[in-house]
């Protein structure tokens, strides 16, 4: 790979980029150049910003329903060992099929659009979500199950105030896999419907576009590594009794 | 109804390209799962013998994790151009995280009174690893290979976009000209493949298990079932 002409923001020592170096065109017409911060100024508002804000918004949706799904059916499958075998060989089969293809073939009954991307995320996102949930409920001893009891509580105040409570970093561990899995499904589903940082990926990938293919990919990554800290800290912060019992 | 007769038709009719694309990209999918446990392995195994610089080894199979494979191809393809190698980038990247974790709980978790029972015994360190340690980290380090597995059978399709045709991709991208029977072929294919891979190492794991180990093999399991929740148990057995 040459790439003789790549300019870089701020160049290496930190010094101002050269105005008239690398100008917009010179740089962007250069196909070998591997990448143009003009490029993405330029860009910046038109193409890079309104996707990375519905990607978040299409990644949002997702997680937020395929939570409430997988917290109602695993306090079911908590009760119910038949219906938890059953709900995770589904999510387990889903999980298996190329999220392209589901996307298609969902196409002709769910129409071109976002209903048809969401119902394919919320269904990758159950699998963990679900596993993780009813293994969380399912950390309470039984020795605490008759303290909750002893202490006067009914079985559905023990169950809330017990398992779930102490479900939460499991679901929150969850909701952590799922959400990195949707932001990196979701650049997929463009392919259907020219939505979110996939439409970008998609579109450098096309015209073999270095700066975009960089400015895009770099983005969807940012964007999946800083939703992955927001929730560690959200952990952190909704379990504090977890950071005492280290060490 | 019209689209199972269609799709039943296209498996009758093509299945010479079924075959040719399952095959490779079952091939890629074994290449991409070797190197990952060739790399992730031996991290894994050290940072859980050593219990040390277990932050280093769960985070950075935390961030893999976090990696969007499409923005990895992407970005692939500008700085190391379209073809093989990309694809191969991206599935390792996948494949690392799980196996990683699981290699370093395996051995971290061992019960520390089974290794010095073997010391009292006049174990050397070589043979307390080769003959305790490892045979007790076995089961869970192949379920890590097999959740690994199953992700890049999965998701080996988007070899397509990395430039290369070989993979069942080839169909799924193409429904222009292979029709929506054709995407549901291949998708069938992908899950069977899927499914068969991991009913195999399933089976790997059951026979690599020591039968001592089988009586609390359900408790490993479910250890192992998931990475996410491996976090979670390694904070508070370190």
């Amino acid at each position: 790979m040459s790439a003789p002409l790549t300019v870089l923001a701020g160049g290496p020592g930190g010094g101002p980029v050269i105005p008239q170096f690398g100008s917009s065109n010179g740089c962007v017409a250069n196909t070998s150049a591997l990448f143009c911060p003009d490029w993405v100024t330029s860009n910046w508002g038109s193409v890079l910003e309104p996707a990375l804000l519905q990607h978040i918004e299409l990644s949002l949706i997702a997680v937020g329903i395929g939570l409430v799904i997988a917290l109602a059916a695993a306090v079911l499958a908590f009760h119910n060992g038949w219906f938890s075998r059953g709900f995770t060989g589904i999510a387990a089969i889903w999980y298996t099929i190329p999220s392209l293809a589901f996307f298609e073939l969902f196409v002709p009954v769910t129409g071109l659009g976002t209903l048809t991307i969401e119902i394919g995320l919320v269904g990758y996102t159950l699998l963990v979500l679900f596993r993780n949930t009813l293994e969380g409920l399912r950390s309470a001893s039984p020795d605490m199950i008759s303290a909750a009891t002893g202490m006067g509580m009914t079985p559905w105040q023990a169950f809330f105030r017990v398992n779930v409570q102490l479900a939460v970093p499991a679901i929150v561990a969850g909701i952590r896999v799922a959400t990195v899995t949707t932001i990196s499904l979701a650049t997929i589903a463009a392919y259907i419907s020219p939505l979110g940082l996939g439409k970008p990926i998609l579109q450098a990938i096309q015209d073999s576009f270095n700066t975009e293919l960089i400015a895009a990919g770099g983005l969807t990554i940012l964007l999946a590594l800083v939703a992955d800290g927001l929730l560690v800290l959200a952990e952190r912060a909704i379990t504090p009794w977890q950071r005492l019992g280290r060490r | 109804m019209s689209l199972l007769n269609e799709t039943l038709d296209f498996l009758a009719n093509q299945p010479g390209l079924l075959v040719r694309s399952a095959g490779s990209q079952l091939l890629l999918s074994a290449a991409a799962v070797g190197v990952a446990t060739a790399v992730s392995l031996p991290v894994g195994m050290i940072t859980g013998h050593l219990r040390r610089w277990s932050f280093l080894a769960i985070s950075s199979a935390n961030i893999a994790r976090a990696l969007p494979t499409l923005a990895i191809i992407a970005i692939g393809i500008s700085l190391w151009g379209i073809g093989f190698l990309n694809i191969m980038i991206a599935l390792v990247v996948l494949a690392i995280p799980p196996i990683l974790t699981n290699a370093y709980v395996a051995v971290s978790t061992i019960d520390h009174t089974m290794v010095e029972g073997a010391r009292g015994m006049g174990m050397r360190w070589w043979q307390v690893l080769a003959r305790v340690e490892l045979p007790a980290a076995v089961p869970l380090i192949v379920a890590g290979i097999r959740t690994a597995s199953v992700y890049v059978i999965a998701t080996a399709y988007l070899a397509s976009f990395a430039g290369t045709n070989a993979t069942l991709g080839s169909v799924i991208t193409n429904e222009g000209h292979y029709g929506l029977a054709g995407v549901l072929a291949a998708t069938i294919v992908i899950v069977v493949l899927a499914f068969a891979v991991e009913g195999l190492l399933g089976a790997l794991q059951y026979a690599l298990t020591p039968r001592g180990i089988r009586l609390t093999r359900r408790l490993a399991e479910a250890r192992a079932v998931d990475m996410s929740r491996q976090e979670k148990e390694t904070v508070s057995t370190s």
